[in-house]
Parts: structure tokens; sequence; C-alpha cells
């Protein structure tokens, strides 16, 4: 960073909420004009590092140093760590800006998005009314938002989600900040959307000379936008250079880890004569909608989720389904569940749903799942015994209590988890145990009533890379083991490349591409799937 | 190692309140005491051992000559007869701390009624020559017990139905919240004191009637939690392992619903002890005769003169309240899962 003037220089900052301390001392600093990425898992501190800057932490007692150099407001060198409030938030939006992750929750749902930036507009720079609203109409304009005098009228729900981001990023430019701390700004958006908001800040960052801190777990975003990288770990910067110098010769272990981390692929091919287990012909799901209006009162609309959709798993395959949010891959999951009705033709093992009840039992044991998020997929009050078990007391009632301990205990075994690295396992609460660990909880339910098909609801993208890919690495060893079959919903493009024999691509509610997965990695020959693996590279 | 179930850890952050633990304590050992109101207050003796025989008073009616009385009624044993008679040499009588029940009516009194606080009522009595410490024990007792018995059958009422709503949605959903609106916009009051005058009163078409009314804000709840709790990956994993329905209530979104009910549950008893008040007052309430603190707070309205009557019926309701409303924030805090478990 030589030849770099420093705009801002963290040292020695300590956050501690009461006697617990979340960040021990870490240091780093930001000259003008610069791109730093925070990089690390969640829980490592850096939200929280990045916040405290702005007095934004509350209940927690911060120590340390953090020098803001050549501040409009204050003039000079001022600790931001050691102004009062008041001084804090003239330096708030007009010095250092924050974009939040969450563009929904940050917009106030009862203003438009013009009147929101024209607010601050008018708080900050001490414009006249109608000079803010014009001003909030260039602003909105820079962003690339198109018919820019049209959506300053529009409420935050109106807009997309990458509309609100770049709202929000629109608001937080609008005093020309020397610093933007941007807090995951792309880690609620679809993957296509990503790569616009990026190139957006990179573009505008490049405009206005500003220095940006990233905030992000996201290597490939830190590798496409940042000049420097600090790497956090449990509250502690193990690592900080160049984007180039780090990942091309990391130094420290987890930094190796948090690099080596992208899935690797480990799966073996089925064999042409494996057993067709799911077959799905012009399968169409459709929900009920509330019509507006009169008509509203008397029928609903239908909205459509999933139609004609031809899909195919056979035994030791995984058949990953990859699309946006709102593309419908999840209601194709849920449908193959048997969870929501469904036209079309669905069997599974050579049977369907709703064909009675001892033959719906029959599937369930043979068709399970895994959802995405760890914490809402486990029964808070309910033991770990009680979880695992609970398959058991449905397929197996005549098991009794110690066979049935037994059975859970090897199922637990399975998947990684034993007594001797979790005392009492048993009758551990899930509270007790990580994303990763859940999540293997949630496999262990699934494999103790054997099942031949699992389906696989975005299971790791609520866990931290490295967790994620020990929990892939698992379930290709559990394929390989048993020739389970895999109906892998994700958005993630690397999942699909590590885990997956065959793709189908969904885009609203279609199938627009599918194919064997090297062949739509490589060749894609649909335009989604193109703008799609590119917003991936 | 010992792992803590979340209700197990909810338990020990109540703990860590003290002024919410300590009032649990404390109005654990009222209740007690005024379920054995028998052996606190009480115009007969416990025991009697006159003339070498044992008598047990307590719980059996004895002629007044058993105790060399003239007449064949049941023994008065606040008489100074009776008393002398068992003062005797080689007799005696166990009595319990307060020597009245709470219909006693002292016949020997030596001050007229309403008989300020001294060695003979310590509390005074009330305008019928009752003794006010006894009325307000027994009085207690029927207030605590009718406020269980009226948050049992609230809270039951209300987990069901909210159960129901919230479970089955659509359609159910949607004729049972019509119901509650329809239901709710009686007036609660009025068929209160309708009822009243048809009927003969009485404590259990009391609770009848205030039951029928009380469930709906709980039920309400417990219908917010259901849905919640249904759209949960838990409840889908359940149903994807083909767990029946009733098992999916009552092992997975009960335990995981309660939370509102349990947080409710002293505030409901403090209003319900509070409702009966009020109805008692307005003289809508329990039977005549039974104890009852509105019933003595309408006493102490019309006998402002006699100050101890409405002071130590305002301490009771105050004290037994202020317990309820302790042990709910206490309770509240506990149960709020924003709270760090420090």
């Amino acid at each position: 960073m030589t030849g770099v003037t420093p705009l801002l220089e963290v040292s020695g900052l300590h956050i501690a909420f009461g006697a617990r301390e979340v960040v021990h001392g870490i240091s780093f600093s930001v000259g003008v004009g610069e791109k730093l990425a925070l990089v690390g898992e969640s829980g490592s501190g850096k939200t929280v590092s990045a916040l405290s800057l702005l007095g934004l932490v509350q209940g927690a007692s911060v120590r340390g140093q953090a020098v803001l150099h050549g501040g409009d407001q204050v003039g000079g060198s001022v600790d931001l760590l050691a102004l009062p409030e008041r001084a804090l938030q003239a330096i708030r939006g007009q010095d250092i800006a924050m974009i939040f992750q969450e563009p929904m929750t940050a917009l106030n749902p009862l203003f438009t998005i013009g009147e929101q930036i024209a607010e601050v507009l008018q708080q900050k720079m001490g414009l006249a009314r109608v000079e803010c609203a014009q001003a909030a109409i260039t602003l909105i304009a820079d962003t690339g938002i198109e018919e820019p005098e049209r959506r300053a009228k529009a409420y935050p729900h109106q807009l997309s989600g990458g509309q609100r981001q770049r709202a929000m990023i629109a608001m937080a430019l609008a005093c020309k900040p020397k610093l933007l701390l941007a807090d995951e700004p792309t880690t609620a958006l679809d993957v296509t959307v990503r790569r616009q908001i990026l190139d957006l800040l990179t573009d505008l960052q490049r405009k206005h000379g500003m220095a940006v801190v990233l905030i992000t777990h996201d290597l490939n975003l830190v590798r496409q936008f940042a000049d420097r990288v600090a790497v956090m770990e449990d509250g502690c910067v193990v690592e900080q250079g160049t984007v180039d110098a780090v990942f091309a010769n990391p130094q420290h272990g987890y930094t190796r880890r948090l690099i080596a981390s992208k899935p690797q692929r480990d799966v073996v091919d089925p064999g042409t004569d494996a057993e067709v287990l799911v077959q799905g012909q012009a399968v169409h799901v459709c929900y009920p909608i509330h019509r507006p209006g009169v008509r509203g009162w008397f029928s609903n609309g239908a909205f459509v989720a999933v139609t004609g959709a031809d899909f195919e798993v056979v035994a030791g395959q995984t058949l990953g389904v990859i699309g946006e949010s709102g593309s419908g891959k999840s209601t194709l999951a849920l449908a193959t569940l048997g969870l929501i009705p469904f036209e079309g033709d669905l069997r599974l093992l050579a049977s369907t749903w709703g064909q009675g009840v001892s033959q719906d039992r029959a599937l369930r044991k043979a068709v399970q799942v895994v959802f995405q998020d760890p914490f809402s997929s486990l029964s808070p009050r309910m033991t770990v015994e009680e979880i695992v078990g609970e398959g058991l007391q449905v397929h197996a009632p005549e098991l009794d209590v110690s066979a049935r301990r037994q059975r859970v205990q090897a199922a637990l075994l399975d998947v990684g988890l034993d007594e001797e690295q979790f005392a009492g396992l048993l009758q551990r609460y899930p509270h007790q145990f990580s994303g990763g660990q859940r999540q293997r909880i949630a496999i262990a339910r699934a494999l103790i009533v054997q099942p031949r098909v699992l389906v696989l609801d975005e299971p790791t993208s609520a866990l931290d890379v490295t967790m994620a890919q020990q929990v892939l690495q698992l379930l290709q060893q559990l394929q390989k083991e048993r020739g389970l079959a895999y109906l892998l919903i994700t958005h993630d493009v690397d999942v699909i490349r590590a885990m997956a024999h065959k793709v189908i691509v969904m885009q609203r509610g279609r199938i627009v591409e599918s194919g064997p997965t090297e062949e739509v990695m490589q060749r894609p020959r649909d335009t989604y799937t193109r703008t799609l693996l590119a917003a991936s590279e | 190692m010992v792992h803590v179930s979340p209700a197990g850890r909810a338990w020990q952050r109540f703990r860590r309140n003290r002024l919410g633990f300590v009032s649990l304590i404390v109005f654990c050992i009222l209740v007690g005491l005024s379920l054995v109101a028998e052996l606190v207050s009480n115009d007969r003796p416990l025991v009697v051992v006159y003339q070498g025989q044992v008598y047990t008073p307590m719980f059996k009616d004895y002629p007044e000559t058993t105790f060399g009385g003239d007449f064949a009624t049941p023994t008065d044993y606040l008489d100074p007869f009776i008393q002398k008679k068992l003062a005797e040499p080689g007799n005696w009588a166990v009595f319990a701390p307060n020597r009245y029940g709470p219909r006693t009516l002292n016949y020997f009194a030596p001050a007229p009624n309403p008989a300020p606080p001294g060695a003979a009522n310590w509390l005074g009595t009330d305008d019928r020559g009752r003794d006010l410490l006894a009325q307000l024990i027994y009085g207690f007792r029927v207030s605590v017990l009718f406020a269980l018995a009226l948050t049992i059958t609230g809270v039951a009422l209300g987990v069901i139905t909210g159960a129901i709503q919230g479970f089955f949605g659509g359609k159910t959903d949607l004729a049972f919240q019509r119901f509650i609106e329809v239901w709710g916009a009686m007036p609660e009051l009025y068929l209160l004191i309708i009822f009243s005058a048809i009927l003969a009163p009485s404590i259990a078409l009391l609770l009848i009637l205030l039951s029928l009314f009380g469930w709906m804000g709980l039920s309400d709840y417990v219908r917010a939690e259901f849905l919640r709790n249904r759209q949960m990956d838990y409840v889908r994993a359940a149903r994807a392992l083909g767990v029946s329905n009733w098992k999916i209530i009552t092992r997975h979104l009960l335990p995981n619903s309660l939370t509102p009910v349990v947080t409710f549950l002293p505030f409901r008893m403090s209003g319900a002890i509070l409702a009966l008040t009020s109805l008692d007052f307005l003289g809508l309430g329990v039977p005549p005769g039974t104890p009852s603190l509105g019933e003595l707070l309408s006493q102490g309205k019309n006998n402002i003169d006699a100050w101890w009557i409405s002071l130590s019926t305002f301490g009771v309701l105050v004290v037994s309240l202020l317990l309820l409303t302790f042990m709910g924030d206490a309770l509240r805090d506990a149960l709020d899962p924003r709270k760090a478990d420090a």
C-alpha cells in the first residue's frame, strides 16, 4: 500500500459484549480510493468491526483507535472511536456511508425511494426540496436504474432486489462519501444480479475516487473487486495483503483452507443399467393466489410455479437443479416429496403419491429430504435422539428403545458424529451444535430410514464455505457407499460442478436446459444458462 | 455432562431473577397456607382432651352436652362457658392460631361490629361481626383456586382452538376467525348480569361464563405461533418422514408454540383474581356468605370509618397481584429468546 495516502487507520480494535470479547485487537488501514475486502466466515467479527467504526454497535464496549484522515466534517485527523455521538452523526453518510446486506429491510417501506434519497440530501447537504428531488433522480439514474423519474416514485416493495440494492447505493452515495462500508452487498441477491451490482460499485468507486471496505464471505467477489484483502478468523486478522499476493501465496493456514474450500468433484458414474428411481413427465404445480378486487372474493387465481418439467433420477446419480430464487426449483423438490399437490406424471420407484396410506408410507421411507437452513430444520425442543429416531417410530415401530437407540447411534456415526467428540450426544439439543453439525444431524435423520432417493434443497447455502465443503464431501461419500440418488437443488454453480451428473436449469417455472453436467457447463445452449454461468465465474 | 433442554434453560434463567423467584416462593407458601386454612384459622379446636377422652372437633360435630353444656346443639367453642370447661385441670385443647372460621359470628364479642383490630380479632371484624383475618385467608383461597381453574380452562380452550386454526388454516381458520369476531363482540358484563338474575349464583356458573369469553386472546397467539411454526423445515421434514398430523401437532408444534401461553400464565392468574374481585364487588359474583375479597371491598366502601376492612383487603389484593406480576415479568424475561444467556 505504498504510495497511497491513508484514509482510515484502525489499530488495536477490541470489541466486547459483556465479558465476551468478539474482536481481539485488529488493525487495518484503507487508503484514499482503495478497495479493501474484509473476509471471514460468519461469527468472525467482520461486520461488528465495520459497524463499530460508525458507533452503530449497541451494548458493546469498544477499545482501540480508528483514525479518519481529512474528513470534511471535522477536518484533519480524528479518532472515530473517541468522538461524541453528535460528531459521529455528522460523519455518518457524509464522510463514511454504509450499505447493508438486505435492502428490503434497510429501506423504509412507507416512503418512496426518491423521498428517502431526498431526505438524506436535505439533512446532510441542506438542499431545497425541489433541488433534492431532482438530485435524487440524478443519483438513481447514476446507479443504472431505468426510467429514474418513474422509479423515484416507487416504494421499496415495487422494486426488484437488484433495484433496491441500487437504490441503497444511490442513497449511500448521495453525499459523495470518502469511504463506503459495504456489508455483504450482494449476498441477498440472485447470482446474475450480483455481478451487475459489483460492476456498478466498481464503476462508481472509480468515478468518485472513494474508498470501499467490502465485507464478505465470498472469495469470488474479493478476487473480482478488491485491491487488498484482510482475512479474519475468530476476531483476529490473520492475514492481509494485496489480493494477488494473498491468493497466489496464502501464508496463514486459515487463508489456505478458505481458498481451497471450493467444493471438489469426487463422484462416480452410476453405470448405464442403474435403476430409474424418479421419473417426472410434464410435472405441473400451481399455487392459488389471491385475486384483486371483488373477483377475489369468489375465486382464486393460480400462480404457476412449475410447468412441463421432465426429469429423471437414476440410482447412484445426482440430478442438479439450478436456478434463481422464484424459478420453481424448491417447488419441484416439494412435489417430488409429495408435500404439495401436483399434476402430471411423477413416478417414484414404479409408484406415485396419493395411492393410499400404506403405499405413501412406503414411498416416504424411500424418498427423504435435507433442507437448507439447519437452524429451522431441527425442532429446538427435541433431543438429537428424538430427532434422528423419529423416522424409526414411523417406519419401524416394532423396535424397542434400546434397538432404536443403536440404530440412531449408527446413523449418527455414518454422518461423522459420535460420542467421543460430543459427550452425551444423544441427549443434546440442537442449539449445542454448529450449523455444519446440525446439517449432519439432518442428514442422519433422513438416512436412518434407509431411503433410496434424497432430495437436497440447498443443503450447503446456509453454511460457511469450509463447512459446506465438508458436508458435500460427506454427501459424495454416502452416495458412493449406498448408491443413493440425489435430487440436488441449488443456486450455486460450484456445487453443481462438484456434485451433479446431470443438470437441469430452471427459469420462471420452466426447464430451459438440461443435459449431462459437463456438456451444460462447457457448451451452454440457452442464453439464460450462459448468464448464470458467466455470473458465477 | 448434563444437557439442559430449552425449558430447563428457561427455568435456570427464571431462577436467576431474584425478585421473580422469591415472588414464586412467597406465593407458593401463601397458597399452601391458604389450602390448609382450616389449621390456621378455625373456630373449632383441632384436638380436645376432655376428662381423659380425646375429641377431634375439626372433623366431627359434638353436642354441647359432651363438654358439660345444657343443650344438644353443636358446641360453640367461643362460648366463655365452654372455654372455662376446657381450661379445667386435666382438660386441654389445641386451637388454630386464629380462632375464627370464615362464617363464625362471635356472639360473645365485647365490642360492636365492625370492631377495630384488637386482641380478640387481630384485624378487626366486618360489619356482620365475622373475623376479618379469617375472611381474608378464606377469600384468598377462593380467589386463587378460582383463578387457577379459570386459567386452566381458558388455556385449554385457547390452545385447542388456536392449534386447530393454525394447523389446518384455510377455510377452518377463516370460519373460526369470524366466529371469534362475533363471539368477542358479545357484551360479557351484561350477560353476567342477566345470568346472575336468572340463575342462582354459584362459583361454577361464574367459572363457566368467564371461561366462555376468556379464551379468545390466547387462541390468537397460539394460532399465530402454529401458523409460523408449521412453515418450519422441521415440520416439513416430519411430514416427509410420514409422521401423522396428530404426532406433528403434539410433538413438534405444541412444544414450540407454548412460549406465549407460559408467558401469560401469571398475568392471566392476576387478571382472573381481579375479575372475580370486581364481580363480587358489584354483587354479581360468588353466592352470599362465601368469603370473598370483592365483597369485603364493598363492605369497606360502605363502612368508610372501619378503615381496617378496606385497608387490609386492599393489602392482600396488592400483595397477591404484585407477586403474580413479578413472576410474570421474570417468566417473560426467562422465555425471551433475544435475552443473552449470560
